[in-house]
C-alpha cells in the first residue's frame, strides 16, 4: 500500500488494556495499514498495575511491559506525558495538553477508569491519597516515611492491596469497610469473616458496617478518620472505595454514555460515532462496565478484529477473581452468590485451619456454577473452568474442596473448550495445539492463578501422547536433579557408586554422571579430578579445557571482571604464540586460546599459572564470566565502581558448579554496557546502591533478567546473591538455566524473592554458610593439576607413545592464524600433516 | 573380546599400558600400527578396544568419552556429540548405519594388549 493510503489510528490511555491493543494491532497486522499513535498520560508507558504493589518491593522498571520504552514496530508513535483535552469526532481530530493536534481515521478511548473518593469533609487534605498510579505509590511512600498510623477507606480487593502496602510501610494500619464484610463483591458473609480473621492477624484492623464521616484535619493535614462512633487516627488516608470509568472525553465529545457510567459500545466495542471506539475499564458495552483486566483485554482484541473487518464480538466476561493477599488465598467465580435458581451450596468451614470453601452447584447436583474459596485456592485452576464448559460434576463433589489428606483433590478431565487462562482467553485446546507445536500460548501470562492447571494440562498431554513427562534423570536414576540433590545431601555421599547403589541402577552414562559429578561438586567442593570423579565428567571438566571440532582444545584463563594488565596480556600473547594457538576475544572479556592438543594442556597452563593466571572455568558447568563496564573509576557517567565489584564476585564465585553454567554483568550506571541483564544475575548501579536482577541470558531462547532487590549496599548484595545462587543450584534440573528455573517454580521470581530477600523457608543462613564454605574451599584446578602427578598422567596423546601427537590433529593458517586443517572434511589416517607448531 | 578371551599370537599384539593405567568405567587412547585405539576398562575389569576414530564428528576422540552401560549394554558416549557405541561390537546405538572398528584386546600379566582390527566396518579411515 503506498503511504498516502495509510490511516492513521489513536489510542487514547497506555494502561494495560491500551498496551493489549497496541500489542494486537502489531501481531495482527493491523499496523501494515495503520500508524499508530499512543497519548498516554502517566511520564511512563504502561506498566503491570495489577501487581502494582510490587512496586516497593521491585521498582518501577520491573513492571513494565516496554522497559525499552517503545514498540518494535516503528509505526507504532508513543507520547507520554500527554493528555487528550478535547474531541471533535465531526472533524476527526483531537486537541493535545501540549497544545497540538491530531488528525485520526479510527479512534479507540483506552481511558480506563479513576479511583472513586467519597466527597467525605476533609478529603482533599494532605495526607490523602488513592491507589492507582506509580505516582500514588510513590507519593504514599513518601508520605508514610513520617508516619506512624494509616488507613484505607474502603475494604474491597483493591482496599486490601493498598491496607496491605501501608501495613509494609511499616504503618498501624486501619480499614474502614461501609459493607458488613470485607470484599464485599467477590465473598459472602462467611468467606468474608475467615477473610478477616487472617487479615486482623497479620495487625491490620478492621471496621466494617461503617462510614466514613470525614477526614479529620490537624495543623492541615490528615490526622485520622470520623467513623461516627470513633475516630481512628490515621497520618496516611488512601481512598479505595471503588472506580469510575473515565468517560469525561467522551461525554464531551458528546458520544453516549451508560446510566452508570462508561462509554456506551455495542458488541464490537464501537461508539455512537463509527470511527470511535472505547475498550477496558471506560467502555460499558450493553451499559455494563467491567473493572478488571481480562475483559478489557478481550475488548482490545475485539477493536482490533473489527477494524481489520472480523465479525469478532465481546459479549459479557467472566468475572472470577483469585488472589493472593497478604499470604491469604481468595477466590471467587461463577455464581458465587447462588442466585440461581434453584442453585444449591456446599460448604466447607473450618475455622482452625482458617478454611472457607464454596460450591454452588445447580438444582440437579449435576452442574458447578460458582463458589468462593478463602485461605486456600488450589483448587480454583480446575473449578473455574468447570463452571464455564459445564462439564458433569463427580459424584462426590466435596471432593473437589476436601484438603488433599482428607481424601480430596478429586481428578477431573477438562473438555477441550474449557478455558483455562481467563485472562487471555487461552482454552485447554490452545494449549495441546502448542504442546502440540511446541509452541507458546499467552497462557498463565498476566495473573498467573492458572499456572498449575496449564501445567497439568501439558503434563496430560504428552503423557496421552507417550511423551514421558516422566522427570527421570535418565534409564539409571528415576529422579529429578532436585531429588538427588537432595538424597545426596541427605545421605552424605561421596561417590557415583554409592549414589547409583543406593538410589540407581546399571552403571550410569554420560547424562547421569556428569550430573552427579555436579551435584557432588557443589556439595563437596573437592577437585573435580579426584578420587575417581574424572570418568565422571563431561570431557570439558574431565580436561579442563573446552573441546573443539577437532578433538583438541581451547583455554581460557581467568580475567576476573574483563580487568587485565599489559603484562598479562603479554603473557597471555607469548604463550598463544609459543604453541601455536589460535586467539580470539570472547563475549566474556576473555581470552581463548584455540587448537591446544590433550598432551599440551599442562604445559600450557604451567605457563599461566607462573605468571598468576588460573583457570576460567570456560568449560565448567559453572560460574563463567562477571562481565564489567568500566565504571566510575574513569567513565563520566559512573555511579559506582563497577569493576572493583565484578572482580569481587567473580572471585567470590569462581569454581561454582551449577546446573547449568552461570553468567554475571555488573553496570556502573543505568546505560547497562555491561549488558547485565543479559546475564544470570546482573547488577546495576544506582545513586544509592545496586539494583539486582536475575534470570537473563543470551543463547537461543533469550531472556532479559529482571528486578529481584533494588537500591542494595555491598554486603545485602552479596548475601541475596549468595542465597539466589545456591537455591538455584539445589533445585533447578540439570541443564536448566537460571529463567527458565525461575518460571518453573510455582510463584515465579515472586517466590525466588520470597527465599532469597524474605527468606520464607528459613533457609538463609544455611545458605550463606554453605557459600562461605565454597569461598574458602577454593583451589585453581588447573595449579592442583600440575601438582598431582596422577591426575597428570591422563594428559597424553597415547598411553604408550605419550610424546606422539595425534596424526588426526592438522591445522592451516586462515588470516595468520592457525585453524583445523579442511573444517568438517575427511581427515586421513597416518599421513604426515605437519603437527603443531614449533615448541 | 575381554581378558578371557585371549589372542593366540601375542607376538602380534601392541604393548598398551598396565591394567591400573586405565580409570574403571574410563578408556586411554593407545598408538597401535599407527593407529588410534581407545582402550576401555568396565566396572568389572573387563577391557575393550574400538577405532578412537568419531565417524559422526571425524575426530579422534572416542577414548575421552563416559563409559556406562545403556540396558546390559557396556558403551561409551563420544564426547563430542554423545552418540553412544556398544563396546564390545563397535555399533553404534543411535544409529544402525554406523559401526566403529574393534580391536582384539586382552591381558596378560596385568598388561594390556591390543591385537590387530577385527573386521573392516566400512567406516572411518
Amino acid at each position: 500500500m503506498s503511504p498516502h493510503l495509510r490511516r492513521t489510528l489513536v489510542v487514547v490511555g497506555h494502561g494495560m488494556v491500551g498496551h493489549r491493543f497496541v500489542q494486537a494491532a502489531i501481531e495482527r497486522g493491523l499496523t501494515e495499514t495503520h500508524d499508530v499513535v499512543v497519548v498516554g498520560e502517566e511520564p511512563r508507558p504502561a506498566y503491570d498495575r495489577v501487581a502494582l504493589t510490587s512496586f516497593f518491593d521491585v521498582g518501577a522498571e520491573a513492571l513494565s511491559f516496554l522497559p525499552d520504552g517503545e514498540y518494535d514496530d516503528p509505526r507504532v508513535r508513543l507520547l507520554l506525558g500527554t493528555t487528550v483535552e478535547e474531541v471533535d469526532p465531526a472533524a476527526r481530530t483531537l486537541r493535545l495538553s501540549d497544545g497540538g493536534e491530531l488528525a485520526y481515521d479510527e479512534l479507540v478511548l483506552a481511558t480506563g477508569a479513576a479511583p472513586f473518593v467519597p466527597p467525605v469533609p476533609g478529603h482533599d487534605l494532605p495526607g490523602c491519597f488513592v491507589y492507582r498510579t506509580i505516582e500514588d505509590l510513590e507519593a504514599i511512600r513518601e508520605a508514610a516515611a513520617g508516619a506512624r498510623t494509616g488507613a484505607v477507606v474502603g475494604g474491597g480487593l483493591l482496599g486490601l492491596e493498598a491496607a496491605n502496602a501501608l501495613h509494609g510501610l511499616g504503618l498501624e494500619t486501619h480499614v474502614v469497610e461501609m459493607a458488613p464484610r470485607l470484599m464485599p463483591v467477590q465473598v459472602d458473609d462467611a468467606g468474608g469473616a475467615t477473610l478477616a480473621r487472617h487479615v486482623e492477624a497479620l495487625g491490620l484492623r478492621l471496621h466494617t458496617g461503617v462510614a466514613t464521616e470525614a477526614v479529620v484535619e490537624r495543623d492541615g493535614r490528615a490526622a485520622g478518620l470520623d467513623l461516627g462512633e470513633e475516630t481512628v487516627e490515621a497520618d496516611v488516608v488512601v481512598f479505595s472505595a471503588g472506580i469510575r470509568p473515565r468517560d469525561a472525553l467522551a461525554r464531551a465529545a458528546g458520544l453516549d454514555v451508560a446510566e452508570r457510567g462508561g462509554v456506551l459500545v455495542d458488541e464490537q466495542c464501537r461508539t455512537s460515532d463509527p470511527h470511535v471506539w472505547a475498550v477496558g475499564e471506560c467502555a460499558a458495552p450493553g451499559g455494563r462496565m467491567y473493572g478488571l483486566v481480562a475483559p478489557g483485554y478481550a475488548m482490545a482484541e475485539v477493536v482490533v478484529d473489527a477494524l481489520l473487518g472480523g465479525a469478532g464480538a465481546f459479549t459479557g466476561a467472566d468475572m472470577s477473581t483469585k488472589l493472593k493477599l497478604m499470604g491469604v488465598d481468595v477466590a471467587s467465580f461463577g455464581d458465587a452468590f447462588a442466585t440461581t435458581d434453584g442453585a444449591l451450596e456446599l460448604v466447607l468451614a473450618d475455622a482452625v485451619a482458617g478454611l472457607y470453601k464454596k460450591l454452588v452447584v445447580s438444582e440437579d447436583g449435576r452442574r458447578l456454577l460458582g463458589g468462593i474459596l478463602v485461605g486456600d485456592a488450589s483448587a480454583y485452576g480446575v473449578l473455574r473452568p468447570m463452571v464455564s464448559s459445564g462439564i458433569e460434576l463427580p459424584d462426590n463433589p466435596e471432593e473437589l474442596i476436601l484438603p488433599a489428606a482428607r481424601g480430596g483433590g478429586a481428578e477431573v478431565v477438562l473438555p477441550d473448550e474449557a478455558q483455562v487462562c481467563s485472562c487471555n482467553d487461552v482454552s485447554k485446546a490452545d494449549i495441546v495445539a502448542a504442546a502440540a507445536c511446541d509452541g507458546t500460548t499467552r497462557a498463565g501470562a498476566t495473573c498467573g492463578s492458572c499456572k498449575p492447571l496449564v501445567k497439568k494440562v501439558v503434563e496430560d498431554y504428552y503423557a496421552s501422547q507417550g511423551r514421558t513427562v516422566d522427570r527421570s534423570l535418565c534409564e539409571h536414576f528415576a529422579m529429578t536433579r532436585q531429588e538427588l540433590f537432595d538424597a545426596v545431601a541427605v545421605h552424605g555421599h561421596t561417590s557415583f557408586d554409592e549414589v547409583v547403589a543406593a538410589h540407581g541402577t546399571g552403571r550410569g552414562c554420560d547424562v547421569c554422571k556428569p550430573t552427579v559429578a555436579s551435584v557432588l561438586a557443589s556439595q563437596l567442593g573437592r577437585h573435580v579430578l579426584g578420587e575417581g570423579r574424572a570418568v565422571l565428567q563431561d570431557t570439558n571438566d574431565a580436561y579442563l579445557a573446552n573441546i573443539q571440532r577437532d578433538g583438541t582444545y581451547s583455554v581460557v584463563p581467568r580475567v576476573p571482571g574483563g580487568e587485565i594488565t599489559p603484562d598479562g596480556l603479554i603473557v597471555i600473547g607469548e604463550v598463544a604464540r609459543d604453541f601455536g594457538l589460535y586467539t580470539k576475544i570472547t563475549g566474556g572479556q576473555r581470552i581463548d586460546l584455540f587448537g591446544a592438543r590433550l598432551e599440551q594442556l599442562p604445559d600450557i597452563w604451567r605457563r599461566l599459572v607462573d605468571a598468576g593466571f588460573e583457570s576460567g572455568h570456560a568449560y565448567g558447568k559453572s560460574l563463567r564470566t562477571v562481565k564489567s563496564c568500566v565504571g566510575s573509576t574513569w567513565c563520566r557517567y559512573g555511579v559506582q565502581d563497577s569493576v572493583r565489584m565484578a572482580i569481587d564476585l567473580e572471585l567470590r564465585y569462581r569454581g561454582l558448579r551449577s546446573p547449568h553454567k552461570l553468567k554475571g554483568g555488573v553496570s556502573g550506571c543505568a546505560r547497562e554496557c555491561a549488558e547485565a541483564r543479559a546475564k544470570d544475575f546482573g547488577i546495576i548501579a544506582t545513586e544509592k546502591g545496586w539494583n539486582l536482577y536475575v534470570g537473563g541470558n543470551g543463547g537461543a531462547t533469550p531472556a532479559h533478567a529482571r528486578l529481584l532487590a533494588g537500591d542494595l549496599d555491598d554486603e545485602t548484595l552479596v548475601r541475596y546473591l549468595d542465597r539466589f545462587l545456591l537455591y538455584y543450584i539445589r533445585t533447578a534440573d540439570r541443564l536448566q538455566r537460571t529463567a527458565p528455573w525461575i518460571d518453573s517454580l510455582d510463584g515465579g521470581l515472586d517466590r525466588v524473592r520470597e527465599v532469597v530477600v524474605d527468606d520464607a523457608l528459613g533457609l538463609g543462613a544455611e545458605l550463606e554458610a554453605a557459600m562461605a564454605r565454597h569461598v574458602a574451599g577454593y583451589r585453581d584446578e588447573w595449579r592442583d593439576t600440575l601438582e598431582d602427578p596422577e591426575k597428570l598422567a591422563r594428559f597424553v596423546s597415547f598411553v604408550n607413545a605419550p610424546d606422539v601427537p595425534d596424526p588426526h590433529i592438522g591445522f592451516r593458517v586462515e588470516r595468520d592464524q592457525q585453524v583445523p586443517a579442511e573444517p568438517g572434511g575427511p581427515v586421513v589416517l597416518g599421513s604426515a600433516i605437519p603437527v603443531g607448531a614449533p615448541r | 573380546m575381554s581378558g578371557q578371551a585371549a589372542a593366540a599370537d601375542v607376538a602380534a599384539h601392541t604393548l598398551v599400558c598396565r591394567l591400573e593405567r586405565i580409570p574403571r568405567e574410563a578408556g586411554v587412547c593407545a598408538l597401535v600400527d599407527g593407529r588410534a585405539v581407545a582402550v576401555f576398562r568396565t566396572h568389572d575389569d573387563e577391557v575393550f578396544a574400538l577405532g578412537n576414530y568419531d565417524p559422526f564428528s571425524r575426530a579422534s576422540v572416542l577414548a575421552r568419552g563416559i563409559v556406562g552401560t545403556r540396558g546390559d549394554v557396556p558403551f561409551v558416549a563420544s564426547p563430542m556429540h554423545k552418540q553412544g557405541f556398544d563396546l564390545r561390537t563397535g555399533q553404534c546405538l543411535d544409529d544402525a548405519a554406523v559401526r566403529v572398528p574393534t580391536y582384539d584386546v586382552a591381558v596378560r600379566d596385568g598388561t594390556v594388549l591390543v591385537g590387530p582390527a577385527r573386521e573392516s566396518p566400512g567406516e572411518g579411515p
